[in-house]
């Protein structure tokens, strides 16, 4: 029996969206209902996804369930920091495939405005090793900047390398209405930004933003009576690496990446050059860059050179991250991974608009928790 | 001693390995060994996942290291805001194990080479807390 994609709904990524987190939520869910045939009470169970440590409500998934008008259905909550909402998906894919529920919602949110910056810095320095490492004043983006000067160090990866990959965001932002950063960068403005935590400049990282996603899963049975245009779940692999940063085996690359994607390369029976189109977690642009390497898509080392080259554009060898990539929409971490899904299920199904890529039969979705601490990939087709 | 003696800002009290602050006011670095499978620990674990023993030793480390990546941030979580620009590192010991803090400020920019030899020592932090950090050998 095969596990289809049948609804995706995002909302716009933003700050100050004036609404609270159940609203969001609704509105992503409506929009992942608009144009199937299901009604709420054909969803026979929900699943939840956030940060919990960016939310105000406690155990949030009672309270989403209810707004959405999906109570008594069983509802839960599914947590891997930035890669939650895949965490869901999966869940969702492993109740649908094991006939337990044929029909899931995967719900995921953030609303990280509600916290000041202070907060909000407070909780990233908190991601890593409370006890050998945070006391030292770590955070996100130190954790990454330590990937990218050992890449630099051993592959000959550049700041140019890097500014690029923001380049190419940029250039695929302003086709995306929902980006919370609609806006054209040249590489010289990402050269000559601010230092954030070296060699990560300002434009090579991501930002915080509000907003949510919704995937809807079914069975096959189900899949083709609610839409003629179901996606169908390929593969899913899951990996983890350790919190620690002593403990890594690599520092040029996320090895959770690549156990994931060996799993759902797998599961699929395809390999990485049979992928049209994919959606990677470029929460800094050394991500997307190590993410190249680690998939699969050129050799280890190469990540530079691929974007030098330009082969992630549309119309290259892999289009990567043509909605603009979490550089550009902003990262409301519970709802990425779910945004991401959605960019390759409408790429799939021929709606991706002015950044289709044509002809895509298989896409692939890469969604990182933490600093290479989890990791899901997905891979979809038509 | 409480274990929340440890690094500026402190999330950790209770902890089966909290000697390892004692050692160090003393001066010294120390790691831990399983004594079945006989695998050394820096950062000090009490309990060996390979063989689920907590029978562990304390073995003093010499502190030479090798620099392995490093990056100087600029903006910093709550409660480390004043000392910025800062730099972290991660470096290999000698001894085996790999240690994730601050290099001295002693050391100039443009003499941060990753490769480089370093030496991992106790210090004493402004504010009375206990810590270690990365310097040049002698």
């Amino acid at each position: 029996m095969r596990v289809a994609v049948v609804g995706v709904g995002q909302t716009p990524f933003s700050r100050g969206c004036g609404m609270s987190i159940r609203e969001l939520c609704f509105d992503a869910f409506r929009n992942a209902m608009e144009n199937i045939n299901l009604t709420s009470k054909e969803i026979d169970a929900s699943i939840i996804c956030s940060a919990p440590e960016y939310d105000k409500q406690r155990s949030p998934a009672g309270l989403i369930s209810e707004y959405l008008g999906l109570t008594p259905k069983p509802t839960f909550y599914a947590e891997s920091i930035c890669s939650s909402s895949t965490t869901g998906f999966k869940v969702a894919y492993s109740f649908i495939k094991s006939g337990l529920h044929d029909v899931v919602a995967v719900i995921g949110f953030q609303k990280m405005s509600e916290l000041s910056s202070a907060e909000v810095q407070e909780r990233m320095g908190r991601g890593s090793d409370i006890q050998w490492e945070t006391p030292f004043g770590s955070m996100m983006p130190a954790g990454y900047a330590l990937y990218a000067r050992a890449h630099m160090q051993k592959y000959g990866t550049t700041e140019e390398h890097l500014a690029k990959v923001r380049v190419k965001s940029g250039k695929y932002s302003v086709l995306n209405p929902l980006a919370m950063f609609q806006r054209l960068l040249t590489l010289e403005e990402c050269l000559s930004a601010r230092v954030i935590s070296s060699p990560l400049k300002l434009y090579d990282c991501c930002a915080n933003a509000d907003g949510a996603s919704c995937v809807i899963l079914a069975n096959e049975e189900k899949a083709k009576k609610i839409t003629d245009t179901p996606v169908w779940i390929a593969g899913v692999g899951s990996a983890s690496d350790t919190l620690s940063f002593t403990n890594r085996t690599s520092l040029v690359g996320l090895t959770c990446t690549v156990e994931a994607a060996k799993q759902a390369y797998k599961m699929a029976r395809i390999e990485p050059k049979d992928v049209d189109v994919a959606e990677v977690h470029d929460c800094f642009t050394i991500a997307e860059i190590m993410a190249y390497e680690d998939l699969g898509f050129c050799e280890k080392g190469e990540g530079g050179k691929l974007i030098e080259e330009s082969q992630t554009y549309i119309g290259g060898k892999i289009p990567v991250n043509v909605d603009g990539g979490l550089l550009s929409k902003g990262h409301p971490i519970g709802a990425t991974g779910g945004s991401q899904i959605r960019t390759i299920v409408l790429q799939l199904q021929g709606e991706a608009g002015k950044v289709q890529v044509d002809g895509a039969e298989v896409g692939l979705i890469h969604n990182v928790g933490g600093v290479g601490v989890y990791a899901n990939v997905i891979i979809l087709r038509r | 001693m409480s274990f929340s003696v440890f690094g500026k800002v402190s999330y950790v009290s209770e902890t089966k390995v909290a000697d390892f602050v004692k050692y160090l006011e003393d001066g010294k670095i120390m790691a831990t060994r399983c004594k079945r499978c006989g695998k050394l620990y820096f950062p000090p674990r009490a309990d060996c996942p390979n063989d689920l023993s907590e029978d562990m030793v304390w073995e003093s480390l010499s502190g030479k290291c090798r620099l392995l990546t490093y990056t100087t941030l600029f903006f910093a979580p709550t409660g480390f805001e004043d000392d910025v620009p800062y730099t972290l590192a991660v470096a290999e010991l000698e001894e085996g194990g790999r240690v994730y803090t601050r290099l001295s400020r002693d050391i100039k920019e443009d003499e941060i080479k990753v490769g480089m030899e370093l030496k991992l020592v106790p210090i004493k932090l402004p504010n009375g807390k206990l810590s270690y950090e990365l310097r040049k050998p002698e």
